[in-house]
């Protein structure tokens, strides 16, 4: 249900403003969300000083420079450093992105401000629970399949066929685009969001697939697909440039045709 | 797992509160916040008609209220609201045919969406008041 309004626990409150690296002349200023599930209090935001001198220039390097120098015990998830993991999706200046890929500045002169993914349950600072999007995921069924016999070879494909994969294949489920739409924000426990829905036309449209009855089957419902109202903060959000709202836009597309 | 017992206590995350707007979702909004408008004018609009219905000196007397500064200010409202609900249905139905998903295009849609219905509940007012 819409509720416009953080619920008391998670209201966010002033914090710490940490001590300026020693000798720095350089700095950026990142004011980041903390939640310590131990110490029994609401969530703040700390204030950080970043030595450009002394750090990369991506907003995660600024993160990782954090951590080594000044508090330890800032909690986010990074892997790859290149954009290709999806681990360290967060909200940075106000939009879903990846840290690893976000330079500090295309964010202007301002502070960093960095909160994690929205409108999902906090398991610490900038780490949310991402299990039900995970089960979501789940619930499409994301691998081939068919009812034909197995090829002695591969299942093969024309040229054409394998070019409607693109644009899809691509995404690496870092829930940027999920977690930016205020519909999967107000309905996420039945809406399946721009991220799982986008997984699910690259199943729909792929021509070796024998399951697009079934699977649209499973989409006809007026929340899990047309919770969807077009409002595109999912393809503004994604950080590989794919076009969720597009593919949320075919699979409409598709279970009209099936109809006529 | 160790989060065990926590689950219950984990805040949740700030969304609209820190979400920078974005031009298409501010639209969007704009179109739900028109379309409950529609409600209310569309019973201005039934009122007037009752009226019209009920005899000379009871219409005159809601015409006479539609015709005051602020029955023309809400009136001029229920134009705009009519107009962008409606040229914001026109840009529904070509993203629901799979077109101007694009980031250009939808942008453009968008900023069309506002431009429009502003200059065409101007344009009506105008001409209505041309004619009178």
């Amino acid at each position: 249900m819409v509720q416009l309004t953080l619920p008391k626990n998670s209201q966010v409150t002033q914090g710490k403003v940490w001590d300026k690296p020693a000798g720095a002349t350089n700095l950026r200023e990142y004011r980041i969300y903390r939640w310590n599930p131990d110490d029994g209090r609401n969530p703040r935001v700390d204030t950080y000083f970043v030595d450009l001198d002394d750090c990369g220039p991506m907003v995660l390097d600024g993160l990782i420079y954090i951590k080594n120098n000044i508090d330890p015990t800032l909690t986010f998830r990074r892997s790859c450093r290149e954009g290709i993991c999806g681990s360290c999706a967060m909200n940075i200046d106000g939009t879903n992105t990846l840290a690893c890929t976000r330079g500090m500045e295309e964010i202007g002169d301002g502070p960093v401000k960095i909160y994690p993914l929205p409108h999902m349950p906090v398991v610490k600072d900038l780490v949310p629970d991402l299990t039900r999007f995970y089960a979501q995921h789940r619930s499409i069924e994301p691998w081939l399949q068919t009812t034909t016999p197995a090829p002695e070879k591969e299942w093969r494909q024309s040229h054409e066929d394998r070019a409607k994969l693109d644009g899809l294949y691509e995404c690496i489920l870092c829930a940027c685009c999920s977690t930016s739409c205020p519909s999967y924000w107000w309905n996420g426990d039945r809406y399946l969001g721009p991220a799982i829905l986008l997984q699910a036309y690259r199943w729909l449209i792929d021509s070796r697939d024998e399951a697009t009855g079934e699977r649209l089957d499973n989409l006809e419902d007026p929340f899990r697909l047309y919770r969807c109202h077009t409002i595109m903060n999912c393809s503004q959000a994604c950080p590989k440039g794919l076009n969720p709202a597009k593919a949320i836009a075919e699979i409409k597309k598709m279970m009209v045709e099936r109809r006529v | 797992m160790s989060d065990v017992g926590t689950r219950n206590s984990r805040p949740l995350s700030p969304h609209l509160q820190i979400y920078k707007p974005i031009f298409t979702m501010v639209m969007s909004i704009v179109h739900r916040i028109t379309g409950c408008a529609l409600y209310f004018g569309t019973i201005l609009m039934v009122w007037w008609l009752v009226a019209a219905a009920a005899g000379p000196d009871y219409f005159n007397f809601v015409n006479d209220l539609y015709g005051s500064i602020l029955g023309r200010l809400v009136l001029f409202g229920f134009t705009w609201a009519l107009l962008h609900h409606m040229l914001g249905g026109m840009r529904h139905f070509i993203w629901d045919m799979g077109y101007g998903f694009g980031p250009e295009a939808r942008e453009w849609l968008a900023r069309a969406t506002l431009i429009g219905s502003v200059s065409l509940t101007i344009l009506l007012w105008v001409v209505g008041y041309a004619v009178r």
